[in-house]
């Protein structure tokens, strides 16, 4: 039975290459990275051996515990990294449970994830290679430490898929747990700065973790190295001890979401009127940015993007607060005017296969397009107007207001027309509707990541003339140059604005069929 | 008694009388390396209810999705009511009324959204969408759904609100690809009714279908499909040849002789 969970997740892998090639690049593409980042870990715990113990148990017992919470909690954040062996699949079937869960845990190898973690923890040995003794021990506890790591990953998105299963739920968790994604960066800058203190606090906490879930395995090989058999043998028991509760837990909840299969609760919301379709005008372009607005408000996959607003300027002024200087502050409206143009770059894919609706009305190409912009440009236009005019006001940096306003109502412009031509042409697989924004296909990265990067680019180049004219201001102090940039900006994005929906409108007229097929691929 | 195939040279738009509603001219797709649709020729006459019947895979759905417009055969033509399905899409699209199968709707609208969204994007006024709109969600028994969002309805009432949008704009011709699907018995009752009533006065309907009871009881035509292949078409009498539908589709697409082997599964 786990031999057969196995083969089944590796011929659902391989089975999800024949559909697209561009899978079999992405994974490509992530094992190579995984390969590379094993490459370089490998040196460092080469390196960590050839130092004393006490340090490597200090660097290690953290490090290995920061993986298993981050194997704890990204997968509740991303709803899952793999669900290819959903436990809810197997509601039907009767397989023991002991089965299943060893059948579903040991699958987690099969996969980049698994295999570095796998990897890298069996590798501490190297960093006690001049203990014999504790190399030895560290390969096991490694090993185990990675079982625990999947386990702890399955019970906790087990758990967590009670609550996620109820749309509303999962709709505002997705929305919400962007914050903290978000504010990664700024806090790890933060934690960055604190890196020199880092020796000072480290062995402790390393001494505090060694005895938690979180690194107590990692802690063994150090306790041998050190002499200290009694509190090795103390260690090892506490820590299988923990893996035992870990698993025996998530057992106890999938047996539970077996016996009582999740059902979608019915019910929801209710709507009288048309809403947005009543105030835009009654012609196919309205009704698409209607829909479209509509979308804007419910769907969590955009949702994600309008929260990008506020915390454009919050990660600016962190930024600027270490940085000592609050002129990056002025560049919050071109960013954000960048970022929501981009935002709908790749509306088709969005619209999955629903788009067939679009396909067989025969909507005339450029209608779609103007409506998908229409829609953004509701809230868009205001947003980038707040965040280009109140930093410069704010900073009383008054003089600098018509370049940087110029600036991003160009960026704004120019942006919707390239992201018009790009959705016209440039589908990827993007998380489907109803799934977690964060949810991505497996190896739908590397199209992805191109198009994406191609299509900012372009943004980029196409925004040179208004950003030259607000630096010439910024270097000569010359005010014309930012009242050229005022007038610059707009009226190059207007034309790029109407040049990209036309482009885009004809590509679409023309490629119908094609955009169709690409979604129901994707799907 | 099979109807001979229509075998008019290809890449001539017909010349019968009445003008067919969907004349379809060696329409093939392969897919990879399987033939999904191996140049099928048809005629669909005018005011005709049409039942598409076939096995899993024999590619109803690919066919429909070539008279659609939403998948680009490799070769041969199709015309609704004259218009070049491919040369003039967005002639041939006016004219009709498609529910595709196994596709999403955009649930995130309310059902009386969705459906005032298919009409405005076929560029209908605001005045005549509400009235029909309306006239749909009460025909069809989704009054009081109307405001709930359409991912909260169940796979009968999506496939109903579907149907809707495929209605709207009044069309010539309707396409629909499994619509009893998932349907339960009295709401297929009622869009039997509405149905019938639209070919009645003067409306085409294509329909696919795996019930070969359905489609016998409600089509005036049918066509046979397997493996890609176009295997009979004419009227249902004509195909049936005296016999139910059935028998002669399973005598036609082969298989079906292999029942009563399962004798373990006899649990006394």
């Amino acid at each position: 039975m786990v031999a057969h969970l196995l083969r089944l997740k590796a011929i659902l892998l391989r089975n999800g290459f024949r559909r697209s090639p561009w899978q079999l690049v992405g994974v490509a593409a992530a094992g190579l990275y995984g390969l590379f980042l094993v490459a370089l870990l490998f040196m460092g715990l080469f390196y960590l051996g050839g130092t004393d113990p006490g340090f490597a148990a200090a660097v290690l017992v953290p490090a290995v515990s920061a993986a298993v919470l981050g194997w704890a909690l990204l997968p509740v954040l991303a709803t899952g990294v793999d669900l290819t062996l959903d436990p809810a699949r197997f509601t039907t079937f009767t397989v023991r449970p002991w089965e299943l869960v060893a059948g579903l845990l040991l699958s987690g190898f099969i996969g980049v994830p698994g295999l570095v973690t796998l990897f890298l923890f069996a590798g501490q040995a190297l960093a006690w290679r001049q203990v014999p003794a504790a190399a030895a021990v560290a390969v096991p506890c490694g090993v185990l430490a990675a079982v625990l790591c999947l386990a702890l990953a399955r019970l906790t998105t087990t758990a967590a898929s009670a609550l996620t299963a109820s749309r509303r739920f999962r709709d505002a968790a997705a929305v919400l747990l962007i914050v903290p994604l978000l504010g990664l960066g700024p806090v790890l800058t933060v934690v960055v700065a604190g890196f020199e203190d880092a020796l000072g606090w480290l062995p402790r906490a390393a001494a505090v973790l060694g005895w938690t879930p979180l690194g107590s395995f990692a802690a063994v090989p150090a306790d041998v190295a050190a002499g200290s058999w009694g509190t090795a043998a103390v260690r090892l028991a506490l820590s299988l001890a923990y893996l035992a509760a870990v698993v025996g837990l998530w057992k106890r909840t999938l047996e539970r979401a077996l016996e009582t299969p999740r059902e979608g609760p019915r019910g929801g919301r209710t709507a009288s009127g048309l809403g947005a379709f009543a105030r835009f005008p009654a012609t196919p372009w309205g009704a698409v940015a209607a829909r479209c607005l509509a979308y804007w408000r419910r769907d969590p996959r955009y949702a994600v993007a309008i929260l990008a607003v506020p915390l454009v300027p919050a990660m600016m002024w962190v930024v600027a607060v270490q940085a000592g200087s609050t002129a990056l502050m002025l560049w919050t409206g071109p960013i954000v005017a960048v970022l929501l143009a981009f935002s709908i770059s790749a509306d088709v894919s969005y619209d999955s296969t629903a788009f067939a609706l679009h396909a067989t009305s025969g909507i005339r190409g450029v209608h779609d397009r103007l409506g998908r912009v229409a829609a953004c440009a509701v809230f868009a236009l205001p947003a980038v107007l707040a965040a280009a005019v109140l930093p410069p006001v704010l900073l009383g940096e008054a003089r600098l207001l018509p370049g940087v306003a110029g600036l991003s109502l160009g960026a704004l412009a120019s942006g919707f027309g390239v992201a018009s031509v790009a959705s016209a042409r440039f589908t990827y697989a993007v998380p489907p509707p109803g799934e977690s924004p964060f949810k991505n296909p497996p190896g739908a990265g590397m199209r992805m990541v191109v198009v994406q990067l191609a299509t900012m680019w372009v943004m980029g180049l196409l925004l040179l003339p208004p950003l030259a004219l607000l630096v010439a201001h910024l270097v000569t102090g010359n005010a014309a140059f930012g009242w050229a940039g005022l007038v610059a900006g707009p009226a190059l994005g207007a034309v790029l604005l109407v040049a990209g929906v036309r482009l885009g409108g004809r590509w679409f007229d023309a490629r119908v069929p094609e955009l169709m097929q690409a979604t129901v691929l994707n799907r | 008694m099979t109807m001979p195939l229509p075998s008019l040279p290809p890449a001539t738009p017909p010349v019968t009388q009445p003008a067919p509603a969907i004349a379809m001219r060696g329409l093939a797709k392969r897919f990879a390396d399987k033939v999904a649709v191996n140049g099928i020729s048809l005629d669909v006459p005018a005011g005709s209810f049409y039942g598409l019947v076939g096995p899993n895979g024999a590619g109803k759905t690919t066919a429909l999705s070539m008279v659609t417009g939403l998948l680009r055969p490799d070769a041969g033509q199709v015309w609704v009511h004259g218009a070049d399905v491919w040369a003039d899409p967005r002639a041939a699209k006016a004219m009709m009324g498609v529910l595709a199968d196994g596709v999403r709707l955009f649930d995130r609208l309310t059902g009386r959204q969705l459906v005032t969204y298919a009409g405005l994007l076929r560029g209908m006024d605001r005045d005549t969408v509400a009235a029909r709109a309306g006239d749909l969600l009460h025909v069809l028994g989704l009054e009081e759904s109307a405001g709930k969002l359409v991912v909260d309805y169940s796979a009968g009432m999506a496939k109903k609100i579907a149907l809707a949008t495929a209605l709207i704009h009044a069309p010539r011709v309707l396409v629909l690809d499994e619509p009893f699907e998932a349907v339960d018995p009295v709401s297929a009752a009622s869009i039997r009714g509405i149905l019938a009533d639209y070919v009645a006065h003067g409306g085409t309907v294509v329909v696919s279908s795996h019930v070969m009871d359905l489609v016998q009881r409600m089509c005036s035509h049918v066509a046979v499909i397997a493996g890609g292949n176009l295997l009979a078409a004419g009227t249902v009498d004509a195909v049936r040849a005296g016999g139910s539908l059935e028998d002669r589709f399973v005598e036609l697409v082969g298989g079906g002789s292999a029942t009563g082997g399962l004798s373990w599964l006899h649990t006394s």
